[in-house]
């Protein structure tokens, strides 16, 4: 019994994580649109959303309130089935890498604490043995050997999501802006991932966390891959920025020219959907560049005061790595406040005219570095 | 002790039973859609449910990185490209039957090689001798088939690389936008040469 349960420990472990993140990166999404709104507010001198609950925190529940009991249409010449797979697609895609994210370092004993305040009451026996089973715990869901392939292969498949609402909407707006964005999409694609090969080769691992630990021991003057990495960060960053249909690359949804892209005729709680799909994927690309070039949860010298695998370590290193994918998001609203649209051939003449070069020479260096280095 | 381990074992080996058949179920279910349906669309839609299905019993197979390749390749890209291409095509609902008959007997004789081929995998795997897989040199894993790849098929991988380039450059040659006087300079040879041709009775094949 003992060892059927320790068995099954793992999966009711893996299932309440996949629970709280489920929530967490749900919360941070809804207060990134919140902040975006003020933010936004702020660089055009306005004051932003304030009027629901003090200084507007609970504007994103009123949103999603709006969004629940606004009437659904459904546009008569759709293709139905289509049509509502497709938000479903966007949003599941853009939720399941966060399985592989490596929220924080491992725990070496997360509930021993525990133990001294039930011992002699009835539980203290079950209490020990989850002590003991959640021992060495990591903050990462699943630890998969290819992390990088697995965000960046899900991501992809999100294209479907956008495709095929802009299909099946029955409308040219909608069609356009899918085609626009699948275009988009296979072009930034190829650019993003030449531009993760260099850290990949530097690290040797595909694994998130090996990249960080790979971080970790690298020598002082490239403790974060970004300094060895400058050129793929860069190419990263605006490669993330045309994935997540962001401004300036926001072609698919160009208000001006399409009036929504491929959501023009999504209402209520589907168009939710795509919203939410939005900003989580805002949320990965921000978790990927933190992970790939700053070192993901990792602070420099935190080991000097925390021991290593204590809980006040893992806290600090959790709330860091928090900090630095806040700052991107940060970064994402100031370049949605700044920066106006690109044109569509812009875009495309951009990404594969300097863009994907800038990437593949930035590969062939860090190859030839990296191929003496190991020498 | 022995009877509760035993227990243990038999719950993974099961939901990993559990899991093969929903994922081979789904991926069955998607292929058969993939054939039958009319719509170019909904078959493509189906065959990128095929190749996640088939992903996901990559990994129940201990081999991540084909799983993710799999999907980062086929459903993340060349899929997409079909999609791509149908959107843009809209392609008509309906087309003549008559016209394919001929490809029944062709299909039907590919079908049944490969139930053949099905059914030799079959017999091989059950009569391959059973052992204990060592965990760390599954093939499945990245190392090792990097390892293989720049080693024991080294020649192959050239030849596929030198392959693809090939293509990638026909590509580039094929749908490159000439200027106007190119575009004319290039005509003009076409027909010249064509027009020689036909005076020498000299069958060669244009462009």
């Amino acid at each position: 019994m003992e060892s059927v349960l320790k068995t099954a420990f793992p999966f009711i472990v893996s299932t309440l994580a996949v629970l709280i993140a489920f929530q967490g990166v749900l919360m941070i999404v809804a207060y990134t649109v919140l902040a975006e709104r003020k933010v936004l507010g702020w660089i055009q001198g306005r004051i932003g959303p304030n009027r629901v609950g003090p200084w507007g925190v609970l504007q994103p529940f009123a949103d999603l309130l709006k969004f629940i009991f606004k009437e659904d249409l459904v546009p008569d010449k759709s293709t139905k089935f289509v049509y509502f797979l497709a938000p479903l697609v966007a949003l599941t895609c853009a939720l399941l890498p966060m399985v592989v994210y490596p929220f924080g370092p491992r725990i070496a004993d997360p509930l021993g604490w525990l133990v001294p305040y039930v011992d002699g009451t009835a539980a203290a026996g079950a209490v020990t043995w989850v002590a003991e089973q959640a021992r060495n715990m990591p903050l990462t869901i699943a630890s998969i050997d290819v992390g990088v392939l697995f965000v960046l292969g899900i991501t992809s498949v999100g294209v479907y999501g956008i495709a095929l609402a802009g299909w099946s909407s029955n409308s040219k707006y909608s069609l356009m802006g899918g085609l626009r964005s699948s275009a988009q999409m296979i072009s930034y694609e190829l650019a993003m991932g030449a531009s993760v090969i260099g850290v990949v080769m530097l690290a040797g691992t595909l694994d998130l966390n090996g990249i960080i630990f790979a971080q970790m021991h690298s020598p002082w003057y490239m403790r974060w891959f970004i300094i060895p990495q400058f050129i793929g960060f860069v190419v990263f960053l605006i490669a993330a920025f045309a994935e997540t249909n962001r401004v300036p690359f926001d072609l698919p949804e160009a208000e001006t020219e399409l009036v929504a892209g491929f959501h023009t005729e999504y209402s209520a709680l589907k168009f939710a959907l795509f919203f939410m799909a939005e900003y989580v994927n805002m949320f990965t690309v921000s978790v990927m560049c933190t992970v790939l070039f700053l070192g993901g949860w990792y602070v420099p010298g935190l080991s000097h005061l925390f021991e290593i695998g204590s809980i006040p370590y893992a806290l600090v290193s959790h709330i860091a790595f928090i900090g630095k994918i806040s700052a991107f998001l940060f970064f994402y609203i100031w370049v949605r406040g700044t920066l106006p649209r690109f044109r569509f051939d812009q875009l495309m003449n951009f990404g594969w005219k300097f863009l994907l070069p800038l990437a593949i020479a930035n590969l062939i260096v860090t190859v030839v570095i990296v191929y003496f280095l190991n020498r | 002790m022995y009877l509760s381990v035993s227990a243990s074992r038999r719950l993974i080996l099961m939901a990993y039973d559990v899991l093969f058949y929903l994922f081979a179920g789904f991926a069955i279910a998607c292929a058969i859609s993939m054939v039958y349906h009319r719509n170019p669309l909904y078959s493509a839609v189906s065959l990128v449910g095929v190749f996640i299905a088939l992903s996901c019993i990559y990994v129940t197979l201990a081999a991540p990185f084909i799983a993710a390749v799999q999907i980062l390749i086929y459903a993340g890209a060349i899929m997409v490209l079909v999609v791509f291409v149908i959107m843009l095509l809209n392609l008509e609902e309906d087309r003549p039957h008559s016209r394919l008959s001929y490809l029944y007997v062709v299909g039907g004789g590919l079908g049944l090689i490969l139930l053949a081929q099905t059914l030799f995998v079959f017999y091989a795997v059950s009569s391959a001798p059973n052992h204990a897989v060592d965990q760390s040199e599954t093939v499945g894993r990245t190392i090792s088939i990097g390892r293989a790849m720049y080693t024991d098929y080294l020649l192959p991988v050239e030849i596929v690389g030198i392959l693809l380039l090939m293509a990638t450059v026909g590509g580039v040659v094929l749908a490159r936008r000439l200027s106007q006087p190119q575009l004319e300079l290039i005509v003009d040879q076409e027909l010249e040469r064509r027009n020689e041709g036909d005076e020498k009775n000299d069958y060669r094949i244009a462009f």
